[in-house]
C-alpha cells in the first residue's frame, strides 16, 4: 500500500469537508445575524429587558 | 486506522464531504422544503423573508438528519437492494457511527434553531416528525407490517404543518388539509415504486404490500387510493387557500392520476419485463402532481395578492 498517495488523498478529503464546513457555517452566521435583526426590530421581545420605566407596569 | 510516514494517525476509512451530503437524502429533502416552503408562503402575507429563509434551513437540516439516521438503520438493507447499494454506508464509505453522530446532531440542532427563529410550536411538531420518522416508521413500521408506508407516510406529510406553524403560530385546517394530501399521496407514489423494484424488496424481505399482498391487490389498493387522493386535494379548492385555478386544475390533474392508476390496475403485471413503464409513469407521474398542486396554490395566493377581486369577478363571470 502506497502511503504517502493515501495520505494525500485523505488530506484532500479532510481539506474538501473543512472548506465545505466553514462555508456552512459562516452562511449560517450571516442567516443568524439577519433573523436577530428582524426579530428585534419587531420590537415585543425586548420590551421587559430594557430597564426603562414602561407605563404599563404603574399602578394607578 | 494505520499509522503514516508522518506518524500521523489515518482512517482509512475517510469519508469525503460529498458522502455525508448523501446522507441527508437530498431527493426527501427537496419535498420538504417545497412543501413547507409554500404553506410558508399561502398561510400569511407578514412573514419576514429571513424569518422565513432561517426556517426553511432548520426544516431541511432536520429532514436531512432523519435521512441520515433512516440509513444508519436501515443500512443492513440497504446493502441487499439494488437501488440503495450504493449509500454511503453500504458502500463503505462512511461508517454507521458517523452516521448516526451526524444524524443525531443535525436532528438536534435543527429543532433548536428552528424553536429560536420561529416558534415552540413549529419546533415541538418538527422533533414529532423526526422522532415518528424514525421511531415509528424506521424501526418499528417498516420491517412489521405491509401498511408501513400508509402510516410512515404520515412523517412526509408533516412539512406543510411545521410551514404554517412557522408563519402562524398555529395549526390551521387548511394546513391539515395539506398533511392530508401527502399523506394519501404517499402510499400510490411508494407501491408504484415498489412494483418497479419487487425484486430487491423480496430479498430484503421487507413486507412490502406487493409481497404480502401480491401485484394485483397492490395496484387495487394504488387505484382506491388514487381516488380518495382525488378527493382530499379538490376539498381544498373550497378552502382559504383555494380557489378557480387550483379547483380547475386539480380537476385535470387528478383525472390523469386515476386514469394512470386504472391502466396500471387493467394491465398484466410482467416481472420479466425490465422496463415497467406504466409503472415507471405513474411512479414520475406521482412527483409531477404533487408538484403541480403546490405551484397551483402558490399562483392561487398570488393572484388574490396582486388582484383582491379575481375571485369574486371570476364568480360574476360564472352566474352571466
Amino acid at each position: 500500500m502506497d502511503l504517502n498517495k493515501l495520505e494525500n488523498d485523505i488530506n484532500q478529503k479532510r481539506k474538501s469537508k473543512n472548506l465545505w464546513l466553514a462555508l456552512s457555517l459562516g452562511s449560517f452566521i450571516v442567516v443568524v445575524f439577519f433573523v436577530t435583526i428582524a426579530k428585534l426590530s419587531d420590537g415585543n421581545s425586548i420590551e421587559g429587558f430594557d430597564h426603562t420605566l414602561r407605563p404599563s407596569l404603574i399602578k394607578e | 486506522m494505520i499509522r503514516s510516514t508522518n506518524n500521523i494517525y489515518l482512517s482509512l476509512n475517510e469519508p469525503s464531504a460529498l458522502d455525508y451530503i448523501e446522507l441527508l437524502k437530498l431527493k426527501v429533502m427537496r419535498l420538504a422544503i417545497f412543501t413547507a416552503g409554500v404553506a410558508m408562503i399561502i398561510s400569511s402575507n407578514n412573514l419576514n423573508p429571513f424569518i422565513a429563509l432561517g426556517s426553511i434551513i432548520c426544516i431541511a437540516l432536520g429532514a436531512g438528519g432523519s435521512g441520515a439516521l433512516n440509513m444508519w438503520w436501515d443500512s443492513d438493507i440497504d446493502l441487499l437492494m439494488k437501488r440503495t447499494s450504493k449509500r454511503p454506508i453500504p458502500d463503505g464509505k462512511i461508517t454507521s457511527d458517523q452516521a448516526l453522530s451526524f444524524g443525531v446532531f443535525l436532528s438536534i440542532f435543527s429543532v433548536i434553531f428552528l424553536a429560536l427563529f420561529a416558534n415552540f410550536l413549529s419546533a415541538l411538531l418538527l422533533a414529532f416528525t423526526i422522532s415518528f420518522y424514525i421511531f415509528i416508521y424506521t424501526m418499528f413500521l417498516k420491517r412489521t407490517t405491509p401498511y408501513n408506508i400508509v402510516i410512515g407516510g404520515a412523517a412526509g406529510a408533516f412539512p406543510p404543518l411545521i410551514g404554517w406553524a412557522v408563519s402562524t403560530n398555529t395549526i390551521g385546517i387548511e394546513s391539515f388539509l395539506l398533511f392530508l394530501l401527502i399523506f394519501l399521496w404517499t402510499p400510490p407514489h411508494f407501491w408504484s415504486l415498489c412494483l418497479i423494484t419487487k425484486k430487491d424488496y423480496s430479498i430484503t424481505k421487507v413486507p412490502m404490500l406487493t409481497e404480502t399482498h401480491g401485484v394485483k391487490a397492490t395496484k387495487l389498493q394504488i387505484f382506491i387510493y388514487a381516488i380518495i387522493l382525488a378527493i382530499s386535494s379538490i376539498i381544498i379548492s373550497f378552502t382559504n387557500i383555494g380557489g378557480y385555478f387550483y379547483f380547475i386544475f386539480s380537476l385535470i390533474l387528478n383525472s390523469i392520476f386515476i386514469f394512470y392508476a386504472y391502466v396500471l390496475l387493467i394491465n398484466p403485471y410482467n416481472p420479466n419485463n425490465e422496463n415497467f413503464p406504466k409503472e415507471k409513469k405513474l411512479f414520475l407521474y406521482s412527483i409531477f402532481y404533487l408538484f403541480m398542486l403546490f405551484l397551483l396554490l402558490l399562483i392561487e395566493h398570488f393572484t388574490k395578492l396582486l388582484f383582491p377581486s379575481y375571485l369574486i369577478v371570476v364568480k360574476d363571470l360564472i352566474w352571466i
